[in-house]
């Protein structure tokens, strides 16, 4: 579990995070929503310790980290996969390189061991004899799956994906979302996962905040979210001609 | 400018650290060497050969006076490509070359999210990414100018038996008089201090960039400008301390 207490983050004049409290659960999917620009890419970056909080506190199974210096909060970050919104392979480095690359970094293990667990999770993603193959060589769908397969390849407990699915088409997305759902189930991580996708929202929405603003605006699940009269919310949630039909 | 500065020294400082993982820094010094090193031998030997077959042109050319003996042509070509030529000029080019390409690499690696991705995996980016580049054009670079040199006296050779206009025992005479190997040391000192700019500056204004691609091309652009000025000027320095 991660707690988040009344966290402010702010650029210069301008005021992002406004007083953001809120937890999120072991072994489920903990969704943030929110219009672009409310903030979800700052309050995961605030989360993972790559932007520094004004104000507030984040603790990690109530061990604090975001207090830590750079150099501690690597004993945390050992424990963390992250899935950033471009996927960040590095793209000087094979796909099994770059899935390898947290082994080589956190673990003592031999060369045949790390290969197996990478082909393992290569596999997870349904991804197999494209080991050698270099980032700008494969599609963007497969380049999310091996930029998960890269954030799993550690075994980490806790899972940060920021937008899994943006710009992939309907049925991929939601190849990517049950992927990420049964590998939170599968090993008890607990997954942030920001998202604006009203798709994701209703199928693997667990725990839902919504952001607005930089404010924590409404906390709920995905069964909750059709039936709030939350004004701001419902603007968000029935903004597509999708959504509206489901209302009726 | 004070602030630019240090920021810069703060990326050095970090970039100075302990690499985590010394089998790591060691694959990345192996791959700069290609990628920084080996690469630039081309446009090094080609450059150098002409540059050392025109100055040695030009000096036999000027030399009308049969009070001066042709020998000067072989000594002007040798203190030419020592002093002045190899160390600063090939520095210049390749400031060009490897400058650009290390600012838009690092740079383009910023703006997608691949230096987030190292610092999460518990990774230095400034020491993974720039200490490599550094260490690899600081050993590299002075065989390069060394190769530079070389070859830019067989060019010059080549030219005067060409043309005629010196015999090689002439030459040959003339590339051996009065030699001072502290001219070598000297070139040396400033082939270190360039490549000390040129992967420094153009890794810190590649590990700034803020925006997308269009920022990239800029950081690039002033990887070269920016180093360019810095050579020139660290050589009118230099030759100020140690030759004059
Ligand atoms: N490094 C930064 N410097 C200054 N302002 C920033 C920085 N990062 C984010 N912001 C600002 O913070 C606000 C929230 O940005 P954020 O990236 O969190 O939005 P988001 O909710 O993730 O949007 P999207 O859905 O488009 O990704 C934006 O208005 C943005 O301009
Ligand atoms: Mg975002």
């Amino acid at each position: 579990m991660i707690t988040v207490q009344n966290i402010n983050k702010s650029f210069g004049t301008y005021h992002v995070l406004k007083n953001v409290s809120t937890e999120f659960e072991k072994g489920k999917t903990n969704l943030i929503i929110g219009q672009s620009g409310s903030g979800k890419t700052v309050l995961m970056k605030c989360c993972i310790g790559l932007l520094d909080i004004d104000k507030g506190e984040i603790n990690f199974d109530d061990r604090p980290f975001s207090a830590l210096a750079e150099k501690r909060k690597k004993d945390i970050r050992k424990e963390m996969g992250v899935l950033f919104q471009g996927g960040a392979l590095f793209d000087s480095l094979s796909v099994e390189q770059n899935v390898m690359f947290p082994l080589n970094m956190f673990t003592t293990m031999t060369p045949e061991e790390k290969l197996d667990r990478v082909n393992f999770c290569l596999k997870r993603v349904n991804l197999e004899n494209v080991n050698q193959l270099f980032p700008s060589e494969i599609s963007g769908g497969m380049m999310k799956r091996v930029a998960i397969a890269r954030a799993i390849s550690n075994s980490p407990s806790y899972l940060f994906c920021d937008e899994p699915n943006s710009g992939l088409d309907p049925k991929t997305a939601e190849v990517i979302d049950q992927l990420i759902s049964e590998i939170t189930e599968e090993y008890n991580i607990t997954t942030v996962i920001n998202t604006h996708d009203m798709n994701s929202v209703l199928q693997i929405g667990q725990k839902i905040s919504f952001l607005y603003k930089g404010e924590l605006w409404w906390e709920g699940n995905k069964n909750t979210i059709l039936d709030t009269d939350n004004r701001e919310l419902n603007e968000f949630v029935f903004s597509t001609e999708l959504t509206r039909r489901l209302r009726k | 400018m004070l602030k630019l500065l240090g920021e810069y020294l703060i990326l050095l400082s970090e970039i100075f650290k302990r690499p985590d993982k010394g089998p790591v820094f060691r694959r990345q010094l192996l791959v700069e060497f290609v990628g920084l090193g080996v690469d630039s031998i081309g446009i090094v030997a080609i450059i150098s050969v002409f540059t050392g077959a025109i100055v040695a042109l030009q000096t036999a050319y000027n030399i009308d006076s049969p009070l001066i003996p042709l020998t000067m042509v072989g000594f002007t070509t040798r203190q030419m490509m020592i002093l002045e030529f190899s160390p600063t000029i090939i520095s210049l080019i390749l400031a060009g070359k490897v400058g650009s390409r290390i600012a838009s690499e690092i740079g383009t690696m910023r703006v997608t999210e691949q230096i987030d991705a190292l610092r999460v995996m518990g990774v230095n980016p400034a020491n993974y990414l720039i200490l490599p580049k550094i260490t690899a054009s600081m050993l590299f670079n002075p065989v390069l100018i060394i190769f530079s040199i070389v070859v830019g006296l067989w060019g010059g050779w080549i030219a005067c038996l060409v043309s005629g206009l010196v015999t090689s025992a002439d030459f040959i005479a003339g590339l051996r008089s009065w030699f001072e190997p502290f001219t070598v040391v000297y070139a040396m000192i400033k082939t270190l201090v360039f490549a000390f700019i040129i992967a420094s500056v153009s890794g810190y204004l590649g590990y700034n960039v803020d925006g997308g691609s269009v920022e990239v091309g800029k950081a690039s652009t002033r990887a070269v400008v920016v180093s360019s000025i810095l050579i020139i000027f660290f050589d009118l320095i230099l030759t100020q301390l140690l030759l004059v």
